[in-house]
C-alpha cells in the first residue's frame, strides 16, 4: 500500500497557485521517484482532474517518469552541434560501458541512460548531464572517467 | 572598500569546468593572504569565452585568465595580487568587450556593439544594486512617473525593434493588440523556453543579468495594462531558474515589483514557471497551455494570444532576448535603438558559434554582419585545417547557408529573400569532413523525438523522412526516395499544423538543393566523407 502523505502535503502546498499540475507532478517525482499508477490515481482524485488527463501530462514531458529509473539518470545530447563535434562516438562508448541501451537503466539500478534535446552548452559540445550536473567538452575516454567516479561514489554509499 | 576585483565566470559552460570550486579557492586563499579587505572575489555572469575552462578576470588591471584550475589559485594570489605580476602562461588577451572598456584590440571587439549583453560579465547578476549603478530600472523609473502607457508603446514602435524570439514580428505593434483589449486581467510571459538546438543565448543573458529581463516585463505590463507576469523557464535550465527567482525576490523586496511601483498606483508581480522537457513548449500556444498544466500542445490561430491567451485573457509573450532590449530603448530612446543596424533591422542580435569552429560562443553584432565576418573574424575560423561546408542558421530548424552566402549581409530582410531566416540567432558551422545526408538524418532525429504528435504531417511525415534517410545511408535508397523526400518536405511546410511541423523541413529542403550530387552518391553507396558505412549497415539489416 503505497503511502500518500507526501502527495496530499505537496498538493495542499500549491493550494494558492492557479493550476499548479506541472508543479504537482515534479515535487511528487521528487519525492517517490517515478508517477505509479496508485499516484497518478491519488493526484487525480484530490485535483479533481480525469486519470487520462493526468497520465496524458506525465506522459508528455521528458522530464516526468512513471517506471522506476536509476540512482543517476544520465542525459546525453546528440542534436546537431554535439554530432558535428561526436557525440555519437561519446555515446557509443557509453553504452557498451554501461552495457545498456538509451532508455535503459543497469542491472544495479545506478544509471539510466537517455537522451536529452539541446541543453545550451553547445560551445562545449559535446556534453551530457547527470543529475542535475552537466559535463562538456567531452571524449569518449572523459565520459568514462566521470561515469567511474559515480560508480565509486554508489558503491562507497551503498 | 575593496581595491581590486576578481570577477569568476559563472556560467553553465565554466561551471561544468569547475568554476565552482576555482572561486571556493579564490576566496579562501585571498582570506590566507591577508587580503580580505583588499580583493573582493564576484560572482558574475559568462565573460564571453567559453571553450577555455574557467575565467575570470581581475580589475581595475583587466587581466583576463582562462584555463584556471585549482592548482593555479594561489600562483595568481602571490604573482599577481602581491607581487603586481601577470601570470602569462593563463593571460589570455583576445578578450571580449563590455561597451568598449577592455581589450581594444581584439578582433571581437571592432566587430561587437553589447547593448541586451551589457552587463554581462560585468557585474554580479545576483546582486540589484549593481544592475542599479549600471542605470537599471531608471527606464522603469522615468516610464512611471513621466510617461503615459501609450508613449511607452510608442516608443517600443518607433524602435522598430522585432521580436528576438525567431519570428521577428514587430514588439510594439504585438503590444498594441493586447493593450487594445478590454479585460479585467493580461498577462505578460517571458518566454525562456529556450531549447533550440545551439541556441543558449537567453540562458546566458538571464544568467548574466536577470534584471533587465524582469525590468522589460514590468514596462510591457505598464504598456499594455498587466499586473501579473510570468517567467516559463526550460526545466533544465537550473541555474537560470536560481538567478531570476533570486531577481524578481530583490526586485520585490526594492518595491520594484508588487503594489505602488515607484509611489505610483501601478502594480505588477512575478512569478516563475518551470518547463518539464518539450521542445515544443517554446511555441507560444504550446507554452500557454503548458502553464495552464495540460500537454504542452499548440492551439488553434487566431485567435492570437495578445486576445485569448493564458486562461483565456489577452497575454504577451515575449522572448527574453526581446525584453531585455526594452529598458535600453527607453532609457536611450527609439531613434539611438534605429541608428544600430541596418534600417530594415534596427538594433543588435545574439548569436551563438557552434560546431566546428575555433572560438565558439555567444556575441553581440549589429544585424547586417555577414556570415564570414563572423566565422573568420570573431570565429577564427574552421579548426584541424578543414574547410567550410555550410551554416545553418536559426537552431536545427533554421535555413542552410553555403559558400555563396559568406558575404550576405545579415538582416531578417536578406535572409528572407534567400527562403532562410535568423531564428534564434543560431549559427552551428559544419566543416568538410561531415556527411549532408548523415546530418539531415540527424535534424530528422531531433524533430521525430520533438514533435507533439497532435497533427499527421508532422508526427508521421518525420517518420517517414527518418526512414527514407535510414535507406540512404545504409546503401538502400532509390531515386524516387529523393523524390519522395522532397515532395513529403515541401508538403509538410505548407500543411503542418504548427511552426514546428513546418519550418522541420527547411533544412533538408535546403540540403538537397545545394548538395543534392551528395545525396544522389549515396544511391550509388557512395559517401565522400566515409561517415556512411554502408557494409555496416548491410550486415544490421539483414
Amino acid at each position: 500500500m503505497t503511502d500518500y502523505t507526501a502527495v496530499d502535503r505537496i498538493i495542499k502546498s500549491y493550494e494558492t497557485t492557479k493550476t499548479p499540475l506541472i508543479y504537482i507532478l515534479k515535487d511528487v517525482q521528487k519525492a517517490y521517484g517515478y508517477l505509479s499508477e496508485d499516484i497518478l490515481t491519488r493526484i487525480a482524485k484530490k485535483v479533481d482532474i480525469p486519470l487520462s488527463e493526468i497520465y496524458g501530462v506525465a506522459t508528455f514531458y521528458s522530464l516526468f517518469t512513471t517506471k522506476p529509473k536509476g540512482k543517476h539518470i544520465v542525459r546525453c545530447c546528440n542534436n546537431a552541434p554535439c554530432y558535428v563535434k561526436d557525440s555519437k562516438e561519446v555515446l557509443a562508448q557509453i553504452k557498451s560501458y554501461l552495457g545498456i541501451e538509451t532508455g535503459e537503466t543497469t542491472p544495479d539500478g545506478l544509471f539510466t541512460l537517455e537522451f536529452t534535446s539541446c541543453l545550451g552548452l553547445c560551445a562545449v559540445a559535446p556534453v551530457m548531464m547527470i543529475d542535475s550536473e552537466v559535463y562538456g567538452n567531452l571524449t569518449p575516454e572523459k565520459a568514462i572517467a566521470i561515469l567511474k567516479d559515480y560508480k565509486v561514489k554508489g558503491s562507497s554509499n551503498a | 572598500m575593496h581595491r581590486i576585483h576578481i570577477l569568476v565566470a559563472m556560467d553553465a559552460h565554466t561551471i561544468s569546468q569547475g568554476a565552482r570550486s576555482v572561486k571556493d579557492a579564490l576566496v579562501k586563499e585571498v582570506a590566507l593572504a591577508g587580503l580580505a579587505d583588499d580583493v573582493r572575489v564576484v560572482e558574475t555572469g559568462s565573460l564571453g569565452i567559453y571553450d577555455k575552462g574557467v575565467v575570470l578576470v581581475i580589475f581595475p588591471d583587466a587581466v583576463y585568465y582562462v584555463g584556471v584550475k585549482m592548482e593555479d589559485v594561489s600562483e595568481i594570489i602571490a604573482e599577481h595580487l602581491l607581487k603586481g605580476r601577470i601570470v602569462e602562461r593563463l593571460h589570455y588577451l583576445d578578450i571580449p568587450s563590455a561597451e568598449g572598456e577592455v581589450g581594444e584590440k581584439s578582433a571581437r571587439i571592432g566587430k561587437q556593439e553589447r547593448v541586451v549583453l551589457r552587463n554581462a560579465g560585468v557585474i554580479d547578476p545576483e546582486s540589484i544594486e549593481e544592475y542599479i549603478a549600471h542605470d537599471g530600472y531608471e527606464a522603469l523609473g522615468k516610464a512611471l512617473t513621466e510617461m503615459t502607457p501609450e508613449a511607452v508603446m510608442e516608443e517600443v514602435k518607433k524602435s522598430g525593434m522585432q521580436g528576438r524570439g525567431g519570428a521577428f514580428f514587430p514588439t510594439g505593434l504585438k503590444w498594441s493588440f493586447a493593450a487594445k483589449e478590454k479585460s479585467d486581467e493580461k498577462y505578460i510571459i517571458c518566454n525562456a523556453d529556450e531549447g533550440e538546438p545551439g541556441t543558449f543565448k537567453d540562458r546566458l543573458i538571464l544568467e548574466g543579468d536577470p534584471h533587465a529581463v524582469i525590468e522589460g516585463m514590468i514596462l510591457a505590463g505598464f504598456a499594455v495594462g498587466a499586473h501579473q507576469g510570468y517567467v516559463y523557464i526550460r526545466g533544465e535550465y537550473h541555474m537560470s531558474i536560481a538567478r531570476v527567482k533570486r531577481a524578481i525576490e530583490q526586485a520585490r523586496a526594492h518595491g520594484l515589483l508588487g503594489k505602488g511601483i515607484f509611489g505610483t498606483p501601478f502594480s505588477f508581480d512575478l512569478e516563475i514557471r518551470e518547463g518539464a522537457g518539450a521542445y515544443i513548449c517554446g511555441e507560444e500556444t504550446a507554452l500557454i497551455e503548458s502553464i495552464e498544466g495540460k500537454r504542452g500542445e499548440p492551439r488553434n490561430k487566431p485567435p492570437f494570444p495578445p486576445s485569448v491567451g493564458l486562461w483565456g485573457k489577452p497575454t504577451i509573450v515575449n522572448n527574453v532576448e526581446t525584453l531585455a532590449n526594452v529598458p535600453q530603448i527607453l532609457r536611450k530612446g527609439a531613434e539611438w535603438y534605429k541608428g544600430i543596424g541596418t534600417a530594415k533591422s534596427p538594433g543588435t542580435k545574439v548569436f551563438t558559434m557552434v560546431g566546428n569552429i575555433n572560438n565558439p560562443g555567444l556575441i553581440e553584432v549589429p544585424m547586417g554582419i555577414t556570415l564570414r565576418e563572423i566565422i573568420y573574424d570573431i570565429g577564427h575560423g574552421i579548426p584541424n585545417g578543414k574547410g567550410f561546408k555550410l551554416a545553418q542558421l536559426g537552431g536545427t530548424t533554421g535555413g542552410i547557408l553555403t559558400s555563396e552566402h559568406l558575404d550576405l549581409p545579415l538582416s531578417v530582410e536578406s535572409l528572407r529573400e534567400i527562403g532562410a531566416g535568423m531564428g534564434s540567432g543560431a549559427l552551428l558551422v559544419v566543416d568538410d569532413s561531415q556527411c549532408v545526408v548523415g546530418l539531415v538524418k540527424n535534424f530528422v532525429e531531433f524533430f521525430v523525438h520533438e514533435s507533439c504528435g497532435i497533427c499527421t504531417l508532422c508526427r508521421e511525415g518525420n517518420g517517414r523522412l527518418l526512414e527514407i534517410l535510414d535507406r540512404l545511408t545504409s546503401g538502400h535508397g532509390t531515386a524516387r526516395d529523393l523524390e519522395l523526400m522532397e515532395e513529403l518536405a515541401n508538403t509538410m511546410t505548407k500543411g503542418a499544423f504548427c511552426g514546428l511541423g513546418q519550418a522541420a523541413p527547411i533544412p533538408i529542403i535546403g540540403c538537397l538543393r545545394y548538395f543534392r550530387e551528395e545525396f544522389e552518391q549515396h544511391l550509388e553507396k557512395k559517401c565522400k566523407t566515409g561517415r556512411c558505412t554502408f557494409e555496416a549497415a548491410d550486415t544490421a539489416a539483414a
